[in-house]
């Protein structure tokens, strides 16, 4: 869950973008508080307030005074973007690297991009009516 | 916030050993605090200066403002968990919970009796005869108890077993955050306090070797995996900690964070990069420093 290597305030930010991004933590819902994200990840609570404080500059989080921390209105939307921008250099990259030292091409990729999209969608058709 | 604790140029020799070598520190109030270093580097001897329990050679210290000597204005509001705490010959834990609860103005018998069971610590057997860990957990609960404005820790873990540690390091996190306060822990254990401090503290042969921020180290240190010539190439320009090397491929751990450009450039060419724990990194660090003090010492021969 926690990686070696990187700031744990970063990760901890990360991970209530991801219950955000996933649709787990809604807009308008209330944010776990900075002690339950201490006590959960067993981390200092000062690292993860340091965590909350990121997410509230950026606008994906607000306070409501005295309840506690809520998701934004168009915090999904604005995450979605962001990721979206960094889809390329955090996963394409990588795979064109790895692809290269195997001595696959861009057509080699796309095609094997489309075969395995083929057995994902229709593994998520099957899902759930075991016929 | 204002600095609970101030160590000016602090030094402390015992006959022929240089214990503390003039050491300056000002630890800010509400936070914990990782104090960590190899047996004999100093950290025992600066904890005990700061709880008046021993003197100090050189130097100056101030716990809340004051000089903690004699002052029982200040040393009511700390406590020194030792490791080698001793407690007259026929006392049991009931005893120890009861003094402890009598110095201690914040003590939380509640807290204490949850704790009590949590370690399933026999309370009616002499102290003496308790087994090393049961010895630590009477320790670690008079230091969570106590509640004071400083805590010390100083190697509460010992003969704890895996399962107790963990007790140990939630049920701190928890209190903590319900009553934030200044904790100290001392530990070789960095891996497992490595989450729970907020700034880290290393000790060497007597001196600071390494006072942060322990977020802002997690990534101060990284490691570049690959064809040696090319590795070589690549940390040339920059402090190198360690190195191995396995035929033609060579491991070298760089100080220094990378921008993600230069990971980028580390992984284009065909190198790996791995990161490097907190534990690694102190390791390493103090590897160096001592290689360099002992070639310092061999050029004044």
């Amino acid at each position: 869950m926690i990686e070696e290597g990187k700031a744990l305030f970063l990760q901890i930010a990360e991970q209530i973008e991801d219950s955000i991004l996933d649709g787990s933590l809604e807009e308008e819902s209330k944010a776990p508080s900075t002690n339950e994200l201490a006590a959960f990840y067993r981390i200092n609570p000062a690292t993860a307030a340091k965590g909350v404080a990121m997410l509230t500059d950026k606008g994906v989080l607000y306070k409501r005074r005295g309840i506690g921390m809520f998701v934004q209105s168009g915090a999904r939307e604005l995450l979605l973007g962001e990721r979206r921008s960094a889809f390329a250099d955090r996963y394409i990259d990588p795979l064109l690297a790895e692809a290269r030292t195997l001595g696959l091409g861009a057509d080699d990729l796309a095609a094997l991009l489309r075969e395995r999209a083929a057995v994902a969608a229709s593994a998520s058709t099957t899902e759930g009516n075991p016929a | 916030m204002t600095a609970v604790i101030e160590v000016n140029n602090l030094s402390k020799h015992y006959k022929d050993k240089r214990a503390l070598d003039n050491v300056s520190l000002s630890l800010e109030g509400d936070a914990i605090y990782g104090l960590l270093g190899r047996n004999g580097a100093g950290k025992t001897t600066l904890m005990s200066i700061l709880t008046a329990q021993n003197f100090a050679t050189s130097g100056d210290v101030k716990v809340f403002g004051e000089h903690p000597y004699e002052n029982a204005r200040v040393l009511s509001r700390i406590c020194f968990v030792r490791e080698s705490q001793k407690y007259p010959d026929d006392a049991t834990p009931r005893h120890a919970f009861k003094a402890a609860s009598l110095f201690f103005t914040n003590w939380d018998q509640e807290l204490a009796e949850q704790l009590i069971k949590e370690f399933q610590l026999p309370m009616k057997q002499t102290i003496k005869k308790l087994s090393r860990g049961q010895l630590s957990a009477v320790g670690v609960i008079i230091g969570l108890a106590s509640r004071a404005d400083i805590t010390f820790f100083d190697e509460p873990y010992l003969g704890l077993d895996a399962v107790a540690r963990q007790i140990f390091y939630d049920r701190l996190l928890e209190d903590y955050s319900e009553h934030p306060r200044t904790i100290i822990l001392s530990s070789h254990l960095i891996d497992e306090v490595a989450n729970l401090i907020e700034r880290v503290i290393v000790i060497d042969d007597g001196k600071i070797l390494l006072n942060e921020e322990t977020d802002a180290v997690r990534d101060r240190a990284v490691t570049v995996v690959g064809d040696s010539a090319e590795v070589d190439a690549w940390v040339a320009s920059r402090e190198v900690l360690h190195r191995d090397q396995l035929g033609r491929v060579a491991s070298v751990t760089v100080l220094g964070a990378l921008s993600s450009e230069e990971r980028a450039q580390v992984t284009a060419s065909g190198l790996d990069l791995a990161p490097v724990s907190l534990q690694q990194l102190i390791v390493r660090l103090t590897q160096k420093a001592s290689a360099e003090s002992g070639a310092e010492n061999q050029e004044v021969r």
